[in-house]
């Protein structure tokens, strides 16, 4: 092939394959853009003008409406979409860092079918157990409950997979060979030791337990009747159903939504090369 | 913190921490484990082999009772049941390949040097993953929605009507939706695979004069086949569990009815309090996913020499 055939070749094939990206970042983006540009409009405008462009900027206003209609609701399913997500990550991230650590470094029977059980356990879906855990706690009277929602969220069988490739990784045998020869036990080990050189990795954990649990919507939609218990996605959900009726609720749907997605968008901004490591590891057979 | 004597008597025996010791570390996440999702699955399987019986005639109380495969009996004769299947196996058959291959295009791009703004489109296309389902299915609802899509208006505006919630075109409304959400994700999967390619692998074949697009389908896709399988496995599990885009549309469409997918089924059998048969019904959908989800990896593996 001679130079200047292949380089013009290099330019459309350069030019081909810009397009198709910017084509599919503008799919990707417009959604989210939309609903920045909604959210700023009062609600008579958002049928009389063009849904891409912003008209009056009354975004003020409508966070005021969004955490004041229906008692200030709103406010409370943030505080308890938060709660959820972060305590449940931290415990999550805390009980599946001792579990990998332990099926990465100690030797023991029976490891390896313990390890194999979690591998069947990151293939069964989170929607899947909801009925089943519904039944169970209903017989057990935890049915409409924070602990609902809470307890099952903690447990994450990927976030152990991920502790245990990590940790394999990160924490050097003779480390803690060393320090049992110091008499240090194995969770003073764990936690001096092993927990420092293992954080970047449980910040990777945290992160996709922390979404897996923001983003969960079937649980409590199972599980809660108290709209007090609810999480941002159920009570958005339950409102988006009466905006039909009540189109008041329409701005605060919009406006929410906008509000529920905000921080995690900036964390994921914020922790990327997090994530990428996870992603990595996912991908690993 | 341990004495002299244990210390050494752990040591003799070849080191390694005591048995206590070890399940310490493991029962924090197994008594959960055990108890959120070995049990529930073991207590529906109890179920779905119960009936609910009456004593007397239609007003004597009524009492649950081993009933065999009944329940499992009547989710086959369900038409509803046989309709969503037939549903979402039809969104699956379409919206799966469409989405991998979009999202292997997608990677393969990213990982030539034709582009630039690599980050950029990193970003743009992972950030779905942020939102939550639920969130997503209400975002697309509005560009749907004749009175206030921009999509629409547009559309209108060429000469085109469209209507995204018409009993021929919601299904497909929905897997946009889905299509939107996991791209992304299955994309830097997929990404992140071909990164650990050592570039040496395909210097000789640049060399050799192949151009970017044979070393893509000839080289790369053939490496990074692990990752489209496992990717494709996520999806199909993720199709039949499909639960929150049509709930969604539900609300602003009546082409969708309560029993559009599998789990809208059970969970409307749920809500009627037949638990027994909406444990019948979710332990058939389990077992569906399983036979899927090992058939196409045992199937993939053997072709892949795996």
């Amino acid at each position: 092939m001679s130079q200047p055939k292949r380089a013009r070749e290099s330019r459309i094939s350069r030019t081909a394959a810009m397009s198709l990206m910017v084509l599919l970042a503008i799919y990707f983006l417009l959604p989210v853009y939309f609903l920045i540009v909604a959210s700023t409009k009062p609600q008579a405008d958002l049928v009389s003008t063009f849904g891409l462009w912003f008209s009056h900027f009354d975004i003020v206003h409508n966070l005021k409406t969004l955490f004041t209609v229906r008692d200030g609701v709103f406010g409370r399913w943030a505080v308890n979409s938060v709660v959820y997500a972060v305590l449940g990550a931290a415990v999550g991230t805390l009980i599946s860092a001792l579990c990998g650590y332990a099926l990465a470094k100690f030797r023991f029977r029976g490891r390896n079918f313990l390890f194999s059980v979690i591998l069947g356990g990151v293939l069964v879906p989170s929607t899947a157990l909801a009925l089943p855990l519904f039944l169970l706690f209903s017989a057990a009277g935890l049915v409409d409950t924070y602990w609902a929602v809470f307890l099952p969220s903690i447990v994450s069988p990927f976030g152990v997979y991920l502790a245990r490739i990590f940790a394999s990784a990160a924490v050097p045998d003779e480390l803690i060979e060393s320090a049992r020869l110091d008499g240090a036990g194995e969770f003073r080990t764990f936690f001096s030791v092993s927990f420092k050189l293992m954080t970047p990795s449980l910040v990777t954990i945290f992160l996709f337990q922390f979404v897996g649990i923001w983003n969960n919507f079937f649980l409590p939609l199972v599980m809660l009747q108290q709209e007090k218990l609810f999480p941002i996605t159920l009570g958005l959900y339950e409102w988006n159903g009466q905006s039909s009726r009540v189109s008041l609720l329409q701005g605060s749907v919009i406006t929410g939504s906008l509000v529920s997605i905000v921080p995690l968008i900036i964390l994921f901004l914020l922790l990327q090369r997090f994530w990428r490591t996870g992603l990595a590891a996912g991908s690993l057979k | 913190m341990t004495d002299e004597k244990s210390g050494r008597r752990r040591r003799l025996r070849g080191g390694g921490p005591r048995a206590g010791t070890i399940a310490a570390f493991l029962t924090p996440f197994y008594l959960p484990f055990l108890l959120f999702y070995l049990v529930p699955v073991g207590y529906a399987l109890w179920q779905s082999f119960r009936v609910v019986r009456r004593t007397g005639g239609q007003f004597g109380h009524a009492y649950t009772t081993f009933g065999g495969f009944d329940q499992y009996l009547q989710v086959f004769r369900n038409a509803e049941f046989g309709g969503s299947l037939g549903r979402i196996a039809l969104f699956g058959i379409v919206q799966v390949p469409v989405m991998l291959f979009v999202a292997l295009i997608m990677a393969l791009l990213l990982d030539t040097p034709l582009l630039r703004a690599k980050g950029f489109f990193r970003i743009a296309a992972f950030m779905p993953y942020a939102v939550p389902g639920v969130i997503a299915a209400i975002m697309w609802s509005f560009l749907y929605s004749p009175q206030l899509s921009p999509v629409v208006d547009l559309l209108n505006g060429i000469g085109v009507s469209p209507d995204f919630l018409g009993p021929g075109t919601v299904l497909w409304s929905a897997a946009n939706i889905s299509t939107w959400c996991w791209t992304g994700y299955n994309m830097l999967i997929m990404f992140s695979a071909l990164q650990s390619i050592p570039p040496e692998l395909y210097e000789a074949a640049k060399i050799d004069g192949a151009s970017n697009w044979a070393i893509a389908w000839r080289i790369k896709v053939p490496i990074i086949a692990p990752s489209i399988i496992l990717t494709t496995v996520f999806s199909i599990i993720g199709t039949l569990q499909l639960y929150s885009e049509p709930a969604v549309l539900r609300q602003i469409s009546s082409n969708i009815s309560s029993t559009y997918t599998p789990n809208m089924l059970a969970y409307a059998v749920a809500s009627g309090n037949n638990y027994q048969q909406a444990a019948a019904i979710s332990v058939t959908i389990a077992v569906i996913t399983f036979v899927l989800s090992f058939g196409f990896l045992k199937l993939t593996a053997k072709r892949a020499g795996l």
